[in-house]
């Protein structure tokens, strides 16, 4: 069948089983949008700004195991995108955008509209491609996708000529991809997981560290059913939160520059360390010379060789899908008769909890203003645990971090590697149109969420229920803390003045807005929100603006260089 | 933040003594390619000594030979990286064993008077030739592993060299070592 490229395009996101397409129209996609235009398995979901349909498709990705797709115009369409596509690359989710481009003959000659959209984007990217061919569009969309998907995944370009997609040749859909220069290794290696278990085995004062990489690679279950069977304590990033339950007796919560107390201590003093897709962080270890001052035995599973031995020397990597490889060490484990040394494991646990004791995430909430803690802590607790929560970036984004306790994968969406503000509401409608139904709160700062409050807009128009919980607290709150810190008390910059009415503002796109002021009424508040099945309601929490994010690792020092309060400064 | 103390933290990690290597690599022959190697390294700040890339007997693939200095550690890296790289096929860093390199130069040297004798018996020394002649210059060719040509560069009075052009070096492994699809 000889049809056009526009139509290819569009019949390629079909065979990919792609239900949300989120995206801007513009003159060099114009042909795409009019075969969208003629169909309906593909739904588009038009938003307010190009950066936001990459933050929404990326939100799509993160909680579901799917890829999440885009579609831009070529010049201002595309740079838009850089910011969303950037974030996606630093937290490796697939992803594929499509990208409009001037046609083949104005390319280079400074066309309307005329950017190296392919150039822009490279070191952004997974990969690449710019279609110079109608022949080759369902090729190259074919290999996008698996490109995404497969290995470490990651975001995925395609920039198509307009010219390209009003020609015409026959639409075949490859069945499979096959790249001589691409094979990612899914399976470990098998003398690698054996010398690992011995060190788990042996070890006295074991360590499990798990990253983004066990939600990504979806191995929650086998690293929980591992730790479990091990008895081990395990720590997550605030990438891998909900790879293992927050609320489970081994879990030592979060760790790194906001980490927990016996979670930060715990990495440092342990004696075998099994990190399971994570990247040691200069947020998660601090001064890699001062976690390489205590001796012990790592263990790094991760997809990516580039990542292992990058700021940390390892003993025993293993390059393999964090599931496939947990599977093989949970089976060595299963067939033999030896037990971790259970003397030492109770003395390491007694330190733990004596770590513990510290309560480092303590807070008092009285009479006077919302804390922010309290705010998140009832989001928790009204939620049930079991929400969506996607956040911007400060403040706000720790404190989500630190007391939404994530039991579940895929639970917890932010902008973890580029700390991209502005991502938490574009995000929230990516989840939203997947988990229909779901509660999805996008935690948020008055900061971040006028990065892109144009998609209350988008929220209104596609109807997504999602609870926006503003703790404003008139900062730009994370560099007024370390202006605190570290400068003297010097606020350059970092006050908001003439803010919006928040919940005004909610109220004229059509959304229920409520500003809330009394710690009396978070609770009630929130049950209120989230009994509102149909409506977005913007909840504008004024906090206590004095309130810090701690524990606290400076940059640059050790992770046992804790600041655990006020107090200790 | 990139702070003196977090610096000082990453140098204990690759504090090892940094060396030349030779990386050769395989690569899809399609446009783009290069500047996908060329940014990596400047985008992780790896740094690059020559590169010399022109496609093999197999029109689909070019290879490439990089030159770069770095520990251990950052040569590990930048292999890691190369090979993520989607479109490249094989690296192999051939300094690790036995191998041949060669680079191109092309010298023009003033050549009039008695230097004219001069210069061209310099180049016979070093095997050089002279393929192109005029009443005031030569252009001497030479081929041969980097140290030779700066001796030849070093052999010739500084005040002659009208120009010079190198290749940057090309290298492959001696005997059975083959880098090959």
């Amino acid at each position: 069948m000889v049809i056009t490229g526009a139509e290819i395009v569009i019949r390629c996101l079909q065979e990919e089983k792609v239900d949300y397409l989120f995206g801007y129209p513009g003159g060099a996609v114009l042909y795409i949008y009019d075969e969208l235009f003629k169909q309906d398995k593909v739904r588009h979901v038009l938003v307010r700004h190009e950066q936001a349909a990459i933050h929404a498709a990326d939100g799509y990705a993160r909680s579901t195991e799917k890829v999440g797709v885009a579609l831009v115009t070529s010049g201002p369409g595309a740079t838009n995108a850089v910011t969303g596509i950037a974030t996606a690359f630093c937290d490796s989710i697939p992803m594929v955008v499509i990208s409009g481009q001037v046609p083949s003959a104005a390319i280079g000659q400074d066309a309307f509209q005329e950017v190296d959209t392919v150039g822009i984007t490279r070191p952004c990217v997974k990969h690449n491609f710019l279609v110079r061919d109608v022949r080759d569009i369902a090729e190259t969309i074919k290999k996008a996708f698996y490109l995404a998907k497969t290995g470490r995944p990651g975001p995925v370009l395609v920039d198509i000529p307009k010219d390209i997609t009003a020609q015409k040749c026959e639409f075949v859909y490859p069945q499979t991809v096959s790249m001589r220069s691409y094979s990612p290794t899914v399976k470990g290696h098998h003398g690698q997981i054996k010398k690992a278990l011995q060190l788990l085995l042996e070890a006295k004062r074991p360590m499990v560290y798990a990253g983004g990489g066990v939600v990504l690679g979806d191995a929650a279950d086998k690293l929980t059913a591992l730790v479990r069977k091990l008895g081990f304590p395990c720590t997550n990033t605030l990438m891998g939160l909900g790879g293992y339950p927050a609320t489970d007796r081994q879990s030592l919560g979060m760790l790194g520059m906001h980490g927990n107390y016996e979670a930060n201590m715990g990495m440092h003093y342990c004696d075998v360390l099994l990190a399971v897709g994570a990247r040691f962080d200069d947020r998660v270890i601090g001064s890699p010379a001062h976690f390489a001052s205590e001796p012990r035995k790592i263990i790094h599973i991760d997809i990516d060789p580039s990542s292992i031995s990058k700021r940390v020397k390892v003993d025993v990597p293993i390059v393999g899908d964090v599931g496939e490889v947990l599977g093989e060490l949970l089976a060595l484990l299963d067939s033999t008769a030896e037990k971790p040394d259970q003397e030492s494991l109770g003395g390491w646990w007694k330190q733990i909890d004596e770590w513990r004791r510290r309560d480092c995430l303590k807070f008092s909430q009285g009479e006077g203003l919302i804390k922010p803690q309290y705010v998140i802590q009832k989001l928790w607790e009204v939620t049930g645990g079991d929400a969506f929560v996607t956040s911007d970036v400060g403040q706000h984004q720790m404190w989500a971090a630190q007391y939404y306790k994530f039991d579940k994968p895929r639970r917890w969406v932010n902008s973890g590697g580029l700390g991209t503000m502005g991502f938490g509401l574009p995000a929230a409608m990516g989840v939203q149109l997947a988990h229909p139904g779901s509660p999805v709160a996008c935690v948020t700062g008055e900061g971040s969420i006028q990065m892109n409050i144009q998609e209350l807009s988008t929220c209104k128009q596609f109807r997504l229920p999602i609870k926006v919980i503003l703790l404003n607290n008139g900062y730009l709150g994370m560099v007024r803390q370390w202006q605190e810190l570290f400068h003297g008390n010097r606020y350059s910059e970092s006050y908001m003045d003439a803010l919006p009415d928040f919940s005004k503002l909610a109220a004229a796109y059509g959304h229920v807005g409520l500003r809330v002021d009394k710690p009396g009424d978070v609770e009630g508040a929130l049950r209120e929100a989230f009994k509102q099945k149909n409506d977005l309601v913007f909840l504008d929490f004024q906090v206590d603006a004095t309130e810090n994010v701690y524990p606290m690792v400076q940059g640059g020092k050790g992770l046992t260089d804790m600041i655990l309060s006020a107090e200790d400064l | 933040m990139l702070d003196a103390a977090w610096l000082r933290g990453l140098m204990v990690i690759q504090n090892t003594t940094p060396m030349r290597h030779v990386i050769s690599l395989l690569i899809e022959n399609e446009s783009g390619a290069l500047s996908r190697v060329s940014g990596l390294f400047s985008a992780r700040g790896y740094n690059i000594e020559s590169l010399t890339v022109a496609p093999t007997e197999d029109a689909s693939l070019s290879r490439m030979t990089i030159v770069t200095t770095g520990s251990d550690d950052v040569v590990e890296q930048i292999t890691k990286h190369l090979n993520k790289l989607v479109e490249v096929v094989k690296v192999v860093d051939l300094s690790e064993s036995a191998h041949i390199e060669r680079e191109l130069m092309l010298v023009k040297v003033r050549a009039t008077g008695k230097d004219r004798e001069e210069v061209k018996r310099m180049a016979d020394i070093f095997r050089g030739r002279i393929i192109d002649v005029t009443d005031t210059s030569y252009v001497i060719e030479l081929t041969g592993n980097q140290a030779k040509l700066d001796s030849f560069v070093g052999a010739i009075e500084a005040g002659l060299i009208l120009e010079t052009v190198r290749s940057g070096i090309c290298g492959v492994g001696r005997g059975d070592r083959v880098l090959k699809v």
